[in-house]
């Protein structure tokens, strides 16, 4: 109990203090700008997540702040380190899980947590106690005794979270960590990440997933390497210079195409029966132009403005860059 | 203590790979039987019982006398006894002799009188060995064991063979093989070693751990060390069983210029891994290497009959210096210390590579 308050303690301290921190990072392959200008100031203790479509440079960026890709410009310090010059320190403090699975297929689970725990060097002692512990925890005491490269998905991430967090590292980087699990694993799978957060690791996570990104403190919308909006879930859904209507109607279709002939309508999305449609604030009377389209096109409907989720910022911000974003 | 720790784990993590990897478990041990075996039987320089005729027009005591003496040599086996030069010819041009034994019916008399050549070998010139085989018979002297005449040496050199009076051509070519075989296996292995790791994405969490490239250099090559000595003594123990192959000079002394050859080869193949991107291109760099080393190292032919631009490339080349200390302690008996140029050769060379390829290795991406 007293151990719990000290560590509550302890992280409300840390709060303040920004320990992932990049200004102006950038990166390109030849002509490609993958990473473009990118700034960040993550806080310790939070679970940050950077979320984009394919080929959007969340893996390039997670990679710099590892130290493992030298930025072409800019420059990013993480627990106050140079990750140019100092990336031999921060590799004892940082974990990484790698987008692909990257453990030895041809070794057992066992001998991919014994390797690792001896590449870290940890004592002797920490070694065994910590590798049984982690077996315990990530629920791997069935696989030991099998080669990596036969786990499923799910145990294959479980077991590379493990392998992540085996030396305690404050800082934890996850590539699209939850790629392959199911909806049931993933919930766990975050749980764990929570409770990390709450013993003051600090998380930046990249996701596909837009359940994902919600479930995190803060994050980043990347797109084409250009950090396009951030800040808290709610945050996002405030920032943006679009109204968001959920039209629920008896025919779905025949809404969609009325509403598709209104040139002020700047996207609409359908799932199942409802129609999510995003309409900019400065368009006087959106609710007004939704429900009278729809009446003069005679489909019932139910029209509610609504507060915008992440797909809807990330629609809002992705699709209409760089006037979707409030300034 | 740290260093020592992560040394040992990459080098438990290779082996427990190895023993799991059938295919180059198979390659450690099989390599090297089949390599000796193709070799030291199929591929044999010393040529025996090629096929023969005969046309014996002087049909004397002495005529006969020569032609059993041809054929007891046993490197030419006397098929049949034609009737004429054309017959031989023609037999010849089928193929189904290699060489043809003509003798004149005035044999005796040019054997006596040495004006002119006593006997005409036809021979198919087309395989260079056939005809060296067809020279060193030229050199047969005829015996004289009429009483009537004294006994001059017809043949006016006679050839002493050192080291290998049997002439077989396994002496030669075991030792040989032991380099050729490390050079084949020891740059391949830890080439793609390390690349295979590279492709499979475990490089990736590898340099983002503390492990410093050194280390992890060293905990990759240690094991190769081992298995390459164990290449060494398979080589010798079946040299020694099937080819009477035996060492001279000491036991020990093969162990250290082996263990100074190996290190030298897995520097390279270190070195080659961190040039290329796919397991592909190291197997193709390390062919790349394999095959001048076969060529100029002497292990093919002789090194002082190269040009000297062969020869300068060739001192490049580990296995160039191997071979002569290998032949040199195992043929020879010589002594590891009248040989130390080539050993400081071997152990430059290994330093050199190691250190560009610990120079090269990025613990980066890019
Ligand atoms: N080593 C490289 N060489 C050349 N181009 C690269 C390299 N790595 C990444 N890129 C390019 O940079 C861009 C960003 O790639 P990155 O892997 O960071 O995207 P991502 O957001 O992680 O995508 P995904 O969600 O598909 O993993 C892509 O267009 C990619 O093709
Ligand atoms: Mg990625």
């Amino acid at each position: 109990m007293v151990c719990r308050c000290r560590q509550i303690l302890n992280n409300m301290k840390a709060a303040n203090d920004i320990v992932i921190s990049a200004t102006g990072l950038s990166r390109r392959f030849g002509s490609l700008v993958a990473v473009n200008n990118v700034d960040l100031q993550i806080p310790a203790g939070t679970i940050y997540g950077f979320l984009g479509p394919n080929g959007s440079g969340k893996s390039t960026t997670i990679r710099m702040l590892c130290g493992l890709l030298t930025p072409s410009a800019g420059s990013a310090t993480v627990m106050g380190l140079d990750t140019r010059k100092q990336s031999e320190v921060l590799k004892q403090k940082i974990g990484y899980m790698t987008q692909r699975f990257s453990l030895f297929e041809d070794l057992t689970v066992a001998e991919n947590l014994r390797f690792i725990s001896e590449v870290y060097a940890l004592s002797r002692k920490r070694r065994k106690t910590r590798v049984a512990q982690l077996i315990e925890e990530f629920n791997l005491s069935k696989q030991l005794k099998q080669r990596a490269g036969t786990l499923s998905g799910g145990q294959k991430q479980r077991l590379a979270l493990a392998v992540a967090i085996l030396h305690d590292p404050q800082i934890l980087f996850l590539d699209e960590p939850t790629s392959a699990v199911d909806p049931k694993n993933r919930r766990d799978f975050w749980e764990i990440l929570f409770d990390l957060a709450a013993q003051g690791t600090t998380i930046l996570v990249s996701t596909h997933y837009m359940d994902e990104a919600a479930r995190c403190h803060s994050l980043a919308i990347l797109d084409q390497g250009v950090k396009v909006a951030d800040g808290s879930p709610m945050q996002l859904g405030e920032s943006i210079s679009l109204n968001v209507f959920e039209v629920v109607a008896e025919d779905p279709n025949k809404a969609r195409i009325s509403l598709a002939q209104q040139q002020a309508i700047s996207s609409i999305t359908q799932l199942g029966v409802s129609l999510r449609v995003l309409i900019p604030k400065d368009v006087e009377g959106g609710l007004q132009l939704v429900t009278s389209t729809l009446a003069h096109a005679g489909v019932h409907a139910e029209v509610e403005k609504v507060f915008p989720d992440l797909e809807d910022v990330f629609v809002a911000v992705t699709e209409s860059r760089p006037e979707g974003i409030a300034a | 203590m740290n260093s020592l720790i992560r040394i040992f784990a990459i080098m438990k993590k290779e082996f427990l790979q190895l023993s799991r990897d059938r295919l180059t478990f198979g390659m450690i041990v099989g390599i090297p039987l089949i390599q000796l075996m193709m070799f030291g039987y199929a591929i044999n320089t010393d040529v025996r019982n090629l096929s023969a005729a005969y046309v014996d027009e002087a049909d004397t005591h002495l005529s006969r006398q020569f032609v059993a003496d041809l054929g007891a040599s046993q490197v030419i086996n006397i098929k049949q006894r034609v009737a004429s030069v054309q017959e031989l010819e023609q037999l010849l041009d089928v193929g189904l002799i290699s060489i043809g034994i003509a003798v004149p019916d005035d044999f005796d008399r040019r054997v006596i009188e040495r004006d002119r050549q006593a006997v005409q070998l036809l021979v198919d010139g087309t395989d260079p060995i056939i005809l060296g085989v067809a020279q060193q018979l030229s050199a047969l002297p005829v015996r004289f064991d009429t009483q009537a005449l004294p006994s001059p040496s017809v043949n006016l050199m006679e050839v002493r063979n050192f080291y290998n009076p049997e002439r077989r051509t396994a002496v030669n070519i075991v030792p040989g093989l032991v380099g050729v075989i490390l050079t084949m296996t020891m740059v391949l292995f830890t080439a793609v070693a390390i690349v295979r790791e590279k492709e499979r994405g475990n490089l990736e969490l590898l340099i983002n751990t503390p492990i410093k490239t050194p280390e992890l250099m060293l905990g990759k090559i240690v094991p190769y060390i081992i298995i390459g000595l164990l290449q060494v003594v398979i080589i010798f123990t079946v040299g020694c069983y099937l080819f009477k192959v035996f060492i001279r000079g000491s036991e020990l002394d093969v162990l250290t210029v082996s263990l100074v050859f190996i290190a030298a080869n897995l520097s390279l193949g270190l070195l080659i891994s961190t040039l290329v991107q796919t397991q592909f291109q190291a197997m193709q760099a390390a062919f790349f290497v394999l095959l001048p080393s076969i060529l100029l190292s002497g292990f093919m032919f002789p090194f002082d009959g190269m040009p000297v631009f062969a020869q300068t490339i060739a001192e490049v080349l580990p296995l160039t210096h191997f071979n002569r200390l290998i032949r040199g302690i195992v043929l020879r008996g010589a002594d590891i210390d009248s040989m130390w140029e080539d050993l400081l050769a071997l152990g430059v060379f290994m330093l050199v590579a190691i250190t560009l390829a610990i120079a090269r290795f990025s613990k980066r991406l890019d």
